[in-house]
Order: C-alpha cells, then sequence, then structure tokens
C-alpha cells in the first residue's frame, strides 16, 4: 500500500572556473530574468498597473467620448497639448500603460512555467520526507501509546487515507516516519487562474485588431447597410479590412419609447427588418438589454429622439422638400427637447439659394412669453420654433460641418441669412418673403444603432470563466502536509508518535488537526485494546513480531 | 400595504436602524472602557482549545486582560443592539423592494445602504465566532453609522422605479454580487486598520515605552486582527471578481460592449489589481505582516473612492439616476 520515495539527486558540486564573457552576460541576463519573475517585482508592477490607470478614469478619454477632450481643451488650452504629448487623453492604449502590462504578463509568464512544472513534478512525485524537528511545524503534538512504531504509523495512515491523503512510509536515520499530503487542487487552481489572465490578454488584442463598432442614427422608415462609408462614426482594428464586414442591412420600421408615470423611461424598443443586402426580411425588436445577435455582429439600440419632418414649397410650386425628415439631437434627456437642422443645398442653378431650416424642436410644446420649450417627453403636442435661413451653407467649402447645425462662419460672414421665423405646431405652416412656404409636417423618432463586431469577446468569456474557477480553487481550498514520526516511549516502554502539519491556504487549521489527533488517539487506543485481546504476547513486545501481518487499511 | 406604505416603512426602518446602531456603539465603548478586570486575574483564558495542542503564544503582557462580568454584559448588549439594527436595516431594503416591485439597489442611496449591511452583517459572523472581535466593534460600529448618516442626508431619493437599462435579471447578480464583495472588504480593511493599530500598540510595548492604553489593550491580538482580515478579503475577493464579469457580460448587452473603461470600469479593475496585490503581499517575502496592511487599507480607500466620488463627481455611463449629475 506504501510508495518508496525516489532517491534525492545530490546537488552537483564542481570546481569554479573564471567565467567566459558569454557565461557572464547569460548570467546577468538570468539575473534579470529573475528579478523580472520574483513575486515581488509582480506585486510592484500591479501596484503600477492600478497607478496607471487612475488618470483614465480622472481626465477625458478619446475613446469615451471625443467630444469631452475638445471641450478640456478649450479649457485647458496651454495645459491640454501638454497631457497629450504624455498620451494621458489615451491611457488605455499609451505606450506606458502597455509596457506596465506586459511586463507585468512577461513576469506572469515567467513566474507560471516553473510553477507549472513544479506541479506536474509534485503530481506524480511522492510527498516529501518528513523535516527533521517536527516540533518546529505550526501544527504538532505528540502521541503516546502502546503499539510499536510501525503498527502506530499503520493506524495513522489509514486515518489520513480515509481523508483523501497521499501517503509514503520511509525509514530514515531519525526512525520510520510518514508523509502525507493533499490538496494538489489549490495549486492547479492557482495555475488556471494565472494562465487565464493571459489567455484574456490575447483574447482582447484579437478583439482589438480583428474588430470593428459603427454607429449611426436612422429616422423611422430608413435603413442602413453594414460598410464603413454609412455609418456616421465608426472605428476599426488595425486588421479589418472594408470588405471583411460582415454582410447585414437593417431598416428601422418603428421605434417605441415607453414611460412610467413620473416620467421615468421605461423601454426603448425598435423593430427592425434584418438580412443580408437585397433580403433584409427577418423582423425582430431590439431593446436596451436585449441587442440583435447574428453572425458575429450585434445591432444595438444606443439611444433616440425625434425626426421632425418638413415639407418645403417654392413660390413656382415645386417641391424640393416633400416630408422631409432630420433627425435632432435632444439637448435635454428629461424632457427631449431637440435641436437640428434641415439643411437644402440644391434649390436653385446659384449657390446662394440654398435655404436651412434649423430650429428646436419640443416633443410636447408649451410656448411661454413667445419662447417654446418642453415639459414632456412623450410626443404629446409636438411643435417647433424654427429660423429659415438663405444663402450659403458652405457645405462643399471642405471644412466638415454638424448635420445638427447651420455653420455659424457663414452667418458671420453674412452669407447666409435669416428670412424668416416662426413657432409651428404638426399641420401649421407660414411663407417666407420671397412666397416660399414651410409646413411642418410631422414627427417621427429615430433611433441610435450601432453595429458591434469583436471575434475576442467569446474568448474573453472563457478566459474569465477560467479566472473564477481558478480563483475559487486557489483561495478556498488548501494544502495540507502532515508527518508522523515513531519513536520509543519514555524508558523503552511503548511508543510516541510525533505528528505534525503544514498547511498553505485559508482557513482554521488548528480545529482540524485537533480533529485529526483526536480521531487518532481513540484509533490508537482500540488498535492497542484489539491487539492485546487477540495475541497472548504483550503489546508492548519490544520486537514487534506479531506485526508481521500488515492490515489493510479500510476502503 | 400600499406603495405609499412599504416607502414609509423603509424610511422609518432607516431612523430606528441608525438609532439602533448608535446605541450599539454607545455599549461598544462601555464594553472597551470599562470591561476590564480591575486586579489582575490569574485565571487566563486559554488560547488554543486545551488537550495536547501545543502553539506558540503571544508574549504574556500583550494578550487582552480578562473581561469582567459587567464587560461581558455590556458586550452582549451591544451585540443584541446591533443585530436588532440590523434587523431593521435589512427591514428598510425588504419594503423597498415590495414597495418598488424591483430589486432594492436601484440608486444610489439604496446601493449604499445595502453595502453597509452585508459590512454589519459580515462583523456579526465573526465576531459571534471569535468573541474577542467584540472589541473592534465600536470601530466597525461607529463608520456604519457615520456612513448611515451620510447616506441619509446625502444620497437619499425616493422609492421609484428604475430607468430601462436597469431593467436586467443582470441587475441582481450584477449588484448583489458587488454590494456583498463591498460589505465585506470594508469590514476587512477595517479589521486591517485595527491591526495596524495593534502592531504599532505591541511593537512600543514590548520596546518598553508603553503607552499603556487600555483601550487598544483590550484589541483582539494583532495576529487574529491579521487572520480575520485576509479570511474575509479571501472570500470578498471571487466575489467580486464575479461582479465586474458579470457586470461586464451585461454591458455587453446594454451598452454594446463589455469593457470601455468607463470611469467605474476603471475604478472597478484598480481595485481589483489592489486587492490582487493584497493576497500576493501575504504571500512574498517582506511584505507580510503591516506592508500587506498597508495594502488592504489602500483597497479600502479605492472603495470609498469608488463609492463616493466615481458616482457623485465624475460623468458615465454607470451614474445612477438621482444624484449627481
Ligand atoms: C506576473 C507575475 C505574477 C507572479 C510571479 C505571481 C505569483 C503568484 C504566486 C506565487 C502565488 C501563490 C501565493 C500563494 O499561494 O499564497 C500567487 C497567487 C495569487 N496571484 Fe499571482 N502572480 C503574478 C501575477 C498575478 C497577477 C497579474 C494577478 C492578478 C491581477 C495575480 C493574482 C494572484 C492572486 C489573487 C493570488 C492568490 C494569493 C493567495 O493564494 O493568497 N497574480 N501569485
Amino acid at each position: 500500500m506504501t510508495t518508496t520515495a525516489p532517491p534525492r539527486p545530490a546537488a552537483p558540486a564542481g570546481p569554479p572556473s573564471p567565467p567566459s564573457l558569454g557565461r557572464r552576460v547569460a548570467a546577468r541576463l538570468l539575473r534579470w530574468w529573475r528579478q523580472l519573475t520574483a513575486m515581488r517585482t509582480a506585486l510592484m508592477l500591479l501596484f503600477l498597473l492600478a497607478l496607471a490607470a487612475i488618470p483614465g478614469s480622472l481626465l477625458p478619454q478619446r475613446s469615451l467620448s471625443q467630444s469631452k477632450v475638445t471641450e478640456y481643451f478649450r479649457d485647458h488650452p496651454s495645459l491640454a497639448p501638454v497631457l497629450d504629448r504624455l498620451y494621458l487623453f489615451d491611457v488605455f492604449g499609451s505606450p506606458w500603460f502597455s509596457a506596465v502590462y506586459l511586463l507585468l504578463f512577461i513576469s506572469l509568464i515567467g513566474c507560471i512555467v516553473p510553477r507549472a512544472v513544479e506541479y506536474a513534478r509534485s503530481v506524480v512525485a511522492a510527498p516529501p520526507p518528513a523535516p527533521r524537528h517536527l516540533r518546529r511545524l505550526p501544527e504538532h503534538t505528540e502521541l503516546r501509546t502502546t503499539l510499536d512504531g510501525d503498527a502506530a504509523l499503520d493506524v495513522v495512515e489509514e486515518e489520513l487515507r480515509v481523508r483523501r491523503f497521499r501517503v509514503v512510509r520511509r525509514t530514515r536515520a531519525h526512525g520510520p516516519e510518514l508523509s502525507a499530503e493533499k490538496g494538489h487542487l489549490k495549486e492547479a487552481g492557482n495555475l488556471l487562474f494565472h494562465v487565464s489572465l493571459l489567455a484574456i490578454l490575447v483574447a482582447l488584442a484579437g478583439g482589438k485588431m480583428f474588430g470593428y463598432e459603427g454607429s449611426i442614427v436612422l429616422t423611422e422608415g430608413d435603413g442602413f447597410c453594414n460598410s464603413f462609408q454609412n455609418y456616421d462614426t465608426y472605428s476599426a482594428g488595425p486588421l479589418v479590412q472594408g470588405s471583411d464586414l460582415g454582410d447585414l442591412c437593417v431598416d428601422l420600421r418603428s421605434f417605441q419609447a415607453t414611460y412610467e408615470d413620473d416620467l421615468t423611461a421605461a423601454s426603448f424598443s425598435a423593430d427592425i427588418d434584418y438580412g443580408p443586402a437585397g433580403s433584409a426580411t427577418r423582423d425582430t425588436t431590439i431593446s436596451v438589454n436585449h441587442p440583435l445577435r447574428t453572425d458575429g455582429d450585434r445591432v444595438y439600440v444606443t439611444g433616440h429622439g425625434f425626426s421632425p419632418c418638413f415639407t418645403v414649397t417654392l413660390p413656382d410650386g415645386t417641391e424640393p422638400a416633400t416630408d422631409e425628415c432630420r433627425p435632432f439631437l435632444p439637448t435635454e434627456t428629461r424632457t427631449m427637447s431637440s435641436e437640428g437642422v434641415l439643411k437644402l443645398p440644391d434649390l436653385g442653378p446659384g449657390q446662394t439659394d440654398q435655404l436651412a431650416v434649423a430650429g428646436f424642436f419640443a416633443p410636447t410644446g408649451v410656448v411661454q412669453g413667445g419662447l417654446l420649450t418642453s415639459i414632456d417627453p412623450r410626443p404629446l403636442s409636438p411643435q417647433v420654433a424654427v429660423q429659415v435661413f438663405r444663402g450659403y451653407l458652405g457645405l462643399d467649402s471642405g471644412i466638415p460641418q454638424s448635420v445638427y447645425q447651420i455653420d455659424q462662419t457663414q452667418v458671420e460672414r453674412g452669407r447666409l441669412v435669416q428670412v424668416g421665423s416662426a413657432n409651428l405646431t404638426a399641420g401649421e405652416s407660414f411663407t417666407l418673403d420671397d412666397g416660399t412656404r414651410v409646413t411642418f409636417t410631422g414627427v417621427r423618432e429615430f433611433a441610435a444603432i450601432q453595429v458591434s463586431h469583436d471575434p475576442g469577446q467569446v474568448y474573453v468569456l472563457i478566459a474569465s470563466i477560467g479566472i473564477m474557477i481558478g480563483s475559487l480553487a486557489m483561495l478556498l481550498l488548501s494544502r495540507e502536509r502532515v508527518f508522523a514520526r515513531a519513536g520509543p516511549g519514555a524508558g523503552g516502554a511503548g511508543t510516541v508518535l510525533s505528528i505534525g502539519s503544514l498547511t498553505r491556504g485559508s482557513g482554521e487549521t488548528g480545529p482540524r488537526f485537533q480533529a485529526l489527533t483526536d480521531d487518532l488517539q481513540d484509533a490508537l487506543t482500540t488498535r492497542a485494546a484489539d491487539g492485546a485481546r487477540r495475541t497472548t504476547t504483550p503489546a508492548t513486545s519490544p520486537d514487534g513480531a506479531e506485526h508481521a501481518e500488515p492490515e489493510a487499511p479500510p476502503r | 400595504m400600499s406603495a405609499d406604505q412599504w416607502a414609509t416603512l423603509s424610511n422609518t426602518s432607516f431612523s430606528i436602524a441608525v438609532g439602533l446602531y448608535s446605541l450599539a456603539v454607545i455599549a461598544f465603548c462601555a464594553e472597551l472602557a470599562f470591561g476590564g478586570v480591575r486586579q489582575a486575574d490569574p485565571v487566563r483564558e486559554l488560547v488554543g482549545a486545551g488537550g495536547p495542542v501545543e502553539r506558540p503564544r503571544p508574549p504574556q503582557d500583550l494578550a487582552p486582560p480578562p473581561e469582567s462580568d459587567r464587560g461581558r454584559r455590556y458586550g452582549a448588549l451591544a451585540m443584541g443592539l446591533t443585530v436588532l439594527g440590523a434587523l431593521a436595516h435589512l427591514t428598510v431594503l425588504v419594503a423597498r423592494a415590495a414597495g418598488t416591485d424591483r430589486w432594492p439597489w436601484g440608486n444610489m442611496y439604496e446601493f449604499a445602504t445595502a453595502s453597509v449591511l452585508v459590512a454589519v452583517v459580515a462583523y456579526l459572523s465573526f465576531a459571534f465566532r471569535a468573541p474577542s472581535l467584540r472589541h473592534i466593534g465600536v470601530f466597525v460600529m461607529g463608520p456604519a453609522v457615520l456612513c448611515m448618516v451620510l447616506v441619509g442626508l446625502f444620497l437619499y431619493a425616493e422609492a421609484g422605479p428604475v430607468v430601462a437599462s436597469l431593467r436586467s435579471a443582470w441587475l441582481a447578480v450584477h449588484v448583489s454580487s458587488v454590494v456583498l464583495a463591498m460589505g465585506l472588504f470594508f469590514t476587512s480593511g477595517i479589521a486591517s486598520v485595527m491591526y495596524l493599530v495593534r502592531t504599532r500598540y505591541d511593537a512600543r510595548v514590548l520596546a518598553g515605552d508603553a503607552p499603556a492604553s487600555r483601550v487598544v489593550h483590550r484589541l483582539p491580538l494583532a495576529a487574529t486582527l491579521d487572520r480575520t482580515a485576509h479570511r474575509i478579503a479571501i472570500c470578498a475577493f471571487p466575489i467580486w471578481t464575479f461582479g465586474v464579469i458579470a457586470g461586464a457580460i451585461w454591458a455587453e448587452s446594454a451598452w454594446g460592449r463589455f469593457w470601455g473603461w468607463d470611469p467605474k470600469e476603471t475604478w472597478a479593475f484598480i481595485a481589483w489589481v489592489v486587492y490582487a496585490a493584497y493576497l500576493h503581499a501575504r504571500a512574498t517575502a517582506g511584505w507580510r505582516g503591516r506592508p500587506a496592511a498597508w495594502v488592504n487599507v489602500i483597497g479600502l480607500v479605492v472603495m470609498i473612492f469608488n463609492l463616493l466620488y466615481v458616482n457623485l463627481v465624475s460623468t458615465g455611463l454607470h451614474s445612477y439616476a438621482g444624484v449627481g449629475n
């Protein structure tokens, strides 16, 4: 039942020779490697990582909101460029943040590999021999018995095997001894945890390389197909080609926002048709917390608002815009008051015949002292306050402009002139000086739609599960070693069992050791009594001859 | 009961809980101040459970002195008041849940209230198992009362429905685990603070310039405090890890990406790294003991910063309705 320990290799001892240059360099490199992979270094790198993440939460980040960064540049014109040169607006993609985590992960590899090897070896190897001084172990006790040494150790072995320890018996200079061990799962958990950390980094990096994200504002009745030209904004990993984008088109049929009595938003949902280009015919409803997942692409509703619609009729009866809707940007989410503009650049042959209907939209409008405000986010009584501009819009000036605003520089230069203004409810119209009629025909909802593709995220999830399982095993299990040695009792009578245990991990070890030794004491007493009854020889017989018949541990 | 009645019950329970906790603090104080035995008592409480087990014992003059009957009575009273307070505290949340028909952590007020409850319950369960931990009661319940008062004054939000993005099963999974881990980390952090106080005192006693503080002397042994802090942190770390992962899974369906370095996410990450560092420090030569305890205290500071600054001052997807921006 017992295994014998393999002989331990002796340490090689050679005479020291003066090291060559190559060897000195190798030694220096090895020392650096050792330093990098020391627990102490890992600890410092963990601190550095925590520290390095802090500015990313205190300063505006481009990845979160470009507009906040722009605002910061405006508010701190001298400080901002300096911070920018230090990558403080792109902390999580900065070279120094990457340097910290890459060093940490190199250190992690250097820590995992030897531990994995050690682990593999210890799984097959026998528990190590008992230390010389068992009393120096954290838990230690001595039990007295009338059994002889080997019989007493048999009892210990049985008790430990019942408790699922692996047991080795040896006889060394200080007498017969026993080593037992259990809890390899703790170590396996530790390895799983640290390997999963590496895996998560690889999965994240892969996702960043091959992932993309595009967003677009869609008014009810409109649609788009998945290609970078179509998005209002997009970002893509360096290894993504335009042709890699999934074949997906989405049409927004309708959008609903519902509210509680106290105007808390209760749900946003969009009814869409989707499918490959040319046959976007499958319908579904997406909402907050319930995106559409299809072939690696995910489609989300990330926001909503209103698109007021206008009809513009020229004096000659032509309609350059018929029930034309433009999304207005919500300026206040509580009441959904919004601002936007309908730009009509192609009214006539001249560059100065362009028209813009800019305005303020209130889903539930009230006019107080001529000023329109909104009092409810629901479109109960939609109204617009519009200003109509005529002149040059500056769309082809080469400077990109917002689709929600007219170009103020053209107004300042006098090339775009306000020619009328009015407050309109749905269906109302007003006429400009030249007879052009502007009608507020009604309003539709728009949805902000985001399409995301991240091939790494499944692997991130798998690695996270590894982290979870690994941390549970590593933190909640413990590795225990128990050693026992039998020595002669006082005056040569009976045996003194010296027992010690060493535990790595959490938990109270005292009570557990106490329970073990209590059980052992009982078992020893029972066994001694049995032995005394079964044999005529006194159990204290010095040669212990009757013990040639070994007792198999109960299974 | 109507929603209004539930809301009233919840608010009343909040006041009752604060009141009971305050009384418990006074009783804990009394135990600490008047619980000592006047003259040296020869009968010492055994450290181990007796029997053949021999373990290294602390120097006799560092062990907390035995407690008088009066002290024990104050201690029992304090524990009783804390338990009653915790029941009232639980009622705050249960009534909120009943009145609003949702999980009672839809805003900062409810979230912070729940976190403090976890801290109190964690402390109670440890103090019942190891009675010497009763002596740090005032240092746990004192901050708890302070937190409750601040929460009541500055974070209060009427009972009401939550916004659309919070209507998800992940609210229960993610926020529950985060609340649980947070409360545990608070308790662990306080144990580490007490450990730092105690070891400093011990070092001075051993150096001979004992400030003879009866109060500090009655704190649990340094080793007990350190072990308590570590064991709580070990429970909390996987829960926190799970909470962060659950949050990422939720964010993937609510915000279109599982991780975006939103301020709250960033601070969750920082806290996670700091606690990993704490667990490492406990296993690194030269970092055991006081340095490791300091790392845990940094973790406590990060947690509080995360709870207050990130929710109240910075903007991000996480900001709860009702406070801040
Ligand atoms: C990169 C170098 C790293 C090294 C050399 C390293 C080494 C170790 C070692 C030796 C242990 C075992 C301690 C014990 O069993 O008591 C351990 C445990 C642990 N490691 Fe790491 N690790 C590294 C990186 C990390 C990282 C990056 C994290 C997480 C951010 C981490 C988190 C943990 C945790 C939580 C434990 C559990 C501590 C315990 O058992 O009490 N490690 N690590």
